[in-house]
């Protein structure tokens, strides 16, 4: 863990624009976590630090807010994040046995993070695509649906080739006539 | 009666391409209904209250209150800033709906936002977004910017002297954000604790304020009330609970996904026609109606059983937020009520005793069972405890959690006998 970090010239001028949306500089703490989680790929304690003295607030109060959501990474974790759904329409569809098969796959249990540093996986709570389970989503980012292990196999493929998993548009299938 | 739905053209999300593109919705009458609100004498800002308040959008996150009536709450403005909060977090298992607003009608919402900020004088409008849905956070970044650019939001609007700054704003993984007022918590940056109820948000809300605080869907419907009338919106589907619905539909069917018709369709028609019926040939054994929180039903409770929510009272549930989660003959009650329950334990903030510690012991429990180490009186003993949680904490978190404990118990008490040691005796 080092503990000098500091902002880009275009952090912090991304964080004077996160203020101005707001009549306070408090507003600002989730907004800018997420600016330094982008930068250093977590939020430690030093770089929560760093967030409090940016905005001038108590580092309590940072840490506070870091530690109460479960997407900012409170320890550093593989390059990519794989955090697949197990609630309950995921539960329904496999969630699970998808969680098992990465497990199995990568060698490491939902909560740890590969050797090499690259994956970590993670069993997490309902991300609001029920109707696409079994479905994950990658480091805070692109959801993937309606995962099988073939799919699954494609995608750590090209994760290690270092190409994230394209956005799926998935449409209403009312229309699905108008394709 | 069942309201005809073959026949219902989609509104909220009309079969129009491209229609996230604002020449796109311009040209199909977007904004329209705005101009009007703000440019005509025949719409004080009193006016649009009523007209919404009549057409009794009952509130789509879950709760079902009439939007209009919400607003109303509102005091009389006294020249400080007032706000309104989009509630985008979206986080109940089973719910996927606002999501396809975001992405192919973001701005009928954003302009639905817009009249009701006419409608109670506010100054600026936020759209809190769950952090998860950051892909739809771009899209809706993208809407707003042009909506700016084409000046339907920002001073002096259709260079009337009313003006309304719009801002987009996200969280970072907490359901407990989607309760109004742990919404305002993280929205002023800090941990998502609820607030106790009163001073209710309309008297003090963001940062002290008049604050109202709407379902992303439930605004979305707005413009289309404004334009067509309270009349037209009350046609359709039934008439306690009118208007159209994103149902989302998941679990064990053919086609699930997000589909938008009138209150009150026959929950059989929208299992086995829309949804293209259970997958595999199999038989349905259950149903969850509008998200983990509502009560689970059986099979037989379904029969003629609507989706609106008088008819879903009158069958022992609730209409939620219309996102269905359907379940097979195969499903295991046991191993799905406890991860209903591991969900609330996880996401209780841990304000209030009986729900941090009701939760808690609430997931053991049914894990001591599914584990095959429980015993019949472990039944009654989660029954107790969900009398000991629901009504007694600050927001609805416990009740969510207790729900569905004590009507999956009820509803399938066998199976979980079933599960537990045969003996009662006390193990010391």
């Amino acid at each position: 863990m080092k503990d000098n970090y500091s902002f880009t010239k275009e952090d912090l001028e991304e964080i004077e624009k996160i203020k101005a949306k707001f009549p306070e500089v408090m507003p600002a703490t989730l907004p800018v976590l997420w600016v330094a989680q982008r930068r250093f790929g977590h939020v430690e304690p030093p770089v929560q630090q760093l967030v409090a003295d940016t905005l001038d607030l108590p580092a309590a109060h940072v840490h506070g807010v870091a530690s109460f959501y479960t997407q900012y990474y409170k320890e550093e974790k593989g390059k990519y994040v794989l955090d697949v759904c197990t609630t309950t329409s995921c539960q329904l569809c496999g969630g699970y046995k998808m969680l098992h098969y990465l497990e199995d796959k990568l060698g490491i249990k939902a909560g740890e993070t590969t050797e090499d540093g690259m994956f970590s996986i993670q069993s997490v709570e309902c991300l609001g695509a029920c109707g696409y389970a079994p479905m994950m989503q990658v480091t805070n980012d692109v959801y993937v649906n309606n995962l099988t292990e073939e799919k699954l196999d494609t995608v750590i493929e090209d994760l290690k080739d270092g190409s994230m998993p394209d956005f799926e548009s998935v449409g209403m299938p009312q229309f699905e006539k108008r394709k | 009666m069942a309201v005809d739905w073959k026949s219902y053209k989609p509104v909220l999300i009309p079969d129009i391409p491209n229609l996230e593109n604002i020449d796109v919705y311009v040209k199909n009458g977007g904004y329209g209904a705005l101009k009007e609100v703000v440019t005509q004498d025949k719409w004080g800002h009193s006016d649009v209250v009523n007209e919404v308040k009549a057409a009794n959008i009952r509130g789509r996150g879950g709760a079902g209150f009439n939007a209009g009536l919400k607003w109303s709450f509102m005091p009389k403005p006294d020249g400080g800033p007032r706000y309104l909060a989009c509630n985008g977090d979206e986080s109940e298992p089973g719910t996927f709906k606002d999501r396809k607003i975001f992405e192919y009608n973001p701005h009928l919402f954003i302009e639905g936002a817009l009249i009701a900020a006419y409608a109670m004088q506010v100054t600026t409008i936020y759209v809190y977004i769950r952090g998860e849905y950051i892909s739809w956070v771009r899209m809706m970044e993208k809407a707003l910017a042009d909506a700016y650019d084409k000046g339907f939001i920002g001073k002096n609007l259709f260079g009337t002297d009313f003006s309304v700054e719009f801002e987009i704003t996200y969280g970072a993984g907490a359901y407990i954000c989607g309760e109004e007022t742990s919404m305002l918590e993280s929205l002023e940056g800090k941990r998502g604790y609820p607030r106790v109820k009163p001073p209710f948000p309309a008297q003090k809300g963001l940062w002290g304020r008049p604050t109202t605080i709407n379902n992303i869907e439930t605004l979305a419907n707005v413009p289309l009330v404004i334009k067509n009338g309270a009349g037209w919106f009350k046609g359709i589907g039934t008439e306690s609970h009118p208007g159209p619905v994103l149902y989302g539909i998941s679990g064990h069917v053919n086609r699930p996904g997000v589909y938008e018709l009138p209150t009150g369709v026959p929950v059989m028609d929208l299992i086995n026609e829309v949804a293209g019926g259970i997958r595999n040939g199999k038989k349905l054994k259950a149903l969850i109606p509008g998200g983990s929180s509502t009560p689970v039903l059986r099979a037989d409770q379904l029969v003629d059983t609507c989706m609106d929510a008088d008819s879903l009272r009158e069958a022992g549930s609730m209409m939620g937020t219309a996102g269905m989660i359907v379940m097979d003959e195969d499903t295991d009650m046991v191993e799905t009520l406890w991860r209903i329950s591991h969900f609330y334990h996880h996401e209780s903030c841990g304000q209030c005793t009986p729900c941090r510690e009701g939760t808690g012991w609430a997931e053991k429990i049914l894990l001591k069972i599914r584990n095959g180490e429980g015993e019949i009186r472990d039944l009654d003993l989660l029954l107790d405890l969900t009398t000991q949680m629901e009504g007694r904490t600050i927001c609805a978190l416990a009740d969510a959690a207790a729900w569905p404990i004590r009507h999956t118990i009820n509803r399938f008490r066998d199976e979980f006998e079933a599960k537990c040691k045969k003996s009662t005796h006390a193990v010391a």
